[in-house]
């Protein structure tokens, strides 16, 4: 029986496009409250599993999954209805996808699918999902004005947001950066910092330094495997693998 | 590089003026043509002929506005319903294919020979006479296709990260498409929608032999049942493309040519008027959407 602490979990998963693997043999433990880092080189896992964690990756044709994952101690292949499983786990893509609508309705769009309708309730988790996204005084003379008008990091903690408005238990989020200049990198990173004290944070990034900064624990996935998985300290100052070590020391990748 | 570098900026230069004098080919063609129509038909245009009576034309823009209507309400459903299913529910596979061939199909065929097999199945084995009914199903015939692919373009052109965005936070499927796409796509569909609009419009071949030639109505009888009456959809109905070909073909009044050239010029003025007006709906619609 794995420990409470123990928020998400993996037996033996893998993936397939087609025939090609793209997971192997996954096995790792994500602890609650706090943040992990996937790192790795490009194409070698690290999006589509956390695709797997939330099952976005029912939307990709030809996708064969092996193994199981567990979030709080259920299948979530098999115990969970997937609307209900999106819901508890959000997610937070690379680029910033807010829709085509004002602030306010991209942030009211989670919960009004799941079913309120009070007028005065939306207006609280609104406003509540962007303070708590720390967009909330960026915003709040223009809720009704269009999304896209926002600037990219913006746009992005917008969707970070529209993620928190349906109070989920974890957001994972795919290279939430990757797509935005400095300043807005450094706020973002600050979000995370302070949303892992409610939120299980699990985070794909490409930036080494990045992952040092925000994550407790980090794993290193090479070509579809994981190679290291530790607490962030350790990882990055005595890593046990030799290609781990070559990787963080900028060797390759 | 030097050289190469001349010769890509004469290359830049020749097509940017052949396509400028394409372009401006196309708005000459246009002013002339819409001018010559324009000014032939009201070249002579009296009241009496814009009127509702002896031979004025006001029933058949009528019958022409209430026909679109009509196929409009039984072809949009439908044809958005069917692009929808195209684009977010068909599976690659022989049946969508089939499917997707049978549209295009669909969407070339004469409308000499959608007119007769509407005329067949909506008159004929009805037992009915003439009438707008079987019109506006003609005309829907011709324009579903449209609508259905220029649907299924416009909904499989939202960007995917709406998609992800939408499923990420737990939407339904039904939700992400009501919620986010047919919205996002919404300007796309009306532009399909005003192109169907201007097949009814336009339509003369599939209406001869399923609305016909003539209409008997009262405009002071308002009641549906009745055959007389212009809301009736039973009734014979001959819209103004119609009523062109019928007095080009076969007019024997001494001014039958000035009507035709007048009802034309209607024509095309209703055509852009309703081009005008369901943008702006569009417009409106996607604003009011947006707040």
């Amino acid at each position: 029986m794995k420990d409470n602490s123990i928020k998400i979990y993996t037996e033996n998963l893998n993936l397939f496009y087609g025939d090609c693997q793209a997971l192997k043999n996954i096995n790792i433990e994500i602890q609650e409250n706090k943040a992990t880092a996937l790192i790795g080189p490009s194409g070698c896992g690290k999006s589509t599993f956390i695709k797997t964690l939330n099952r976005m990756n029912d939307l990709v044709p030809n996708v064969t999954i092996t193994g199981d994952v567990y979030f709080d101690k259920l299948n979530v292949y098999k115990e969970y209805d997937i609307v209900e499983l999106r819901k508890k786990i959000g997610m937070v893509f690379q680029k910033p996808n807010p829709f085509p609508m004002s602030n306010y309705d991209n942030v009211a769009y989670g919960p009004r699918i799941h079913g309120v309708k009070s007028k005065q309730k939306l207006d609280e988790i609104v406003e509540k999902s962007l303070r708590s996204a720390a967009l909330w005084d960026e915003v709040k003379d223009r809720l009704k004005k269009n999304a896209l008008g926002l600037s990219g990091g913006q746009q992005q903690r917008l969707c970070i947001a529209r993620v928190l408005a349906v109070e989920p238990e974890v957001v994972l989020m795919d290279e939430p950066t990757s797509a935005l200049d400095p300043l807005s990198t450094q706020k973002i990173e600050d979000l995370v910092d302070e949303l892992k004290n409610k939120y299980t944070i699990i985070i794909v990034t490409h930036n080494m330094q990045q992952a040092a900064r925000i994550s407790d624990k980090a794993a290193f996935f090479l070509l579809g495997e994981i190679v290291e998985y530790d607490s962030t300290e350790k990882l990055f100052s005595v890593p046990t693998d030799k290609r781990t070590e070559d990787y963080i020391t900028g060797r390759f990748g | 590089m030097n050289k190469i570098h001349k010769r890509a900026k004469i290359a830049d230069k020749t097509a940017t003026i052949i396509l400028y004098i394409t372009a401006s080919f196309f708005i000459l063609l246009l002013v002339v043509l819409t001018g010559y129509i324009l000014f032939q038909g009201f070249r002579a245009v009296t009241p009496q002929l814009l009127g509702f009576s002896g031979d004025g034309i006001g029933i058949q823009l009528f019958n022409t506005i209430y026909l679109v209507l009509i196929s409009l309400i039984i072809s949009v459903p439908i044809g958005i319903c069917a692009g929808i299913y195209m684009a977010e529910y068909s599976r690659p596979g022989r049946i969508t294919n089939i499917l997707r061939s049978s549209i295009e199909t669909l969407s070339s065929l004469p409308s000499i020979v959608v007119g007769l097999f509407a005329f067949l199945i909506l008159v004929e084995a009805t037992h009915m006479q003439y009438n707008l009914l079987a019109g506006a199903g003609a005309v829907s015939i011709l324009s579903i296709p449209l609508i259905t692919r220029v649907t299924e373009d416009a909904i499989r052109g939202v960007p995917d990260s709406y998609r992800e965005g939408s499923y990420g936070i737990g939407a339904t499927k039904w939700q992400t498409i009501v919620k986010i796409l047919i919205p996002s796509a919404l300007p796309r569909i009306i532009t399909g929608i005003i192109l169907a609009a201007g097949r009814g419009f336009g339509e003369a071949a599939a209406l001869i032999y399923t609305s016909g030639m003539s209409s008997d109505i009262d405009f002071s009888n308002w009641n549906p049942a009745s055959i007389t009456s212009p809301l009736n959809i039973f009734r014979p109905c001959d819209t103004l493309a119609v009523h062109i070909w019928a007095l080009k073909a076969e007019g024997i009044a001494s001014n039958s040519q000035q009507i035709a050239d007048l009802s034309a010029a209607v024509l095309v003025i209703l055509v852009f008027l309703f081009n005008l007006g369901s943008r702006f709906l569009g417009r409106f619609i996607t604003k009011k959407n947006s707040i």
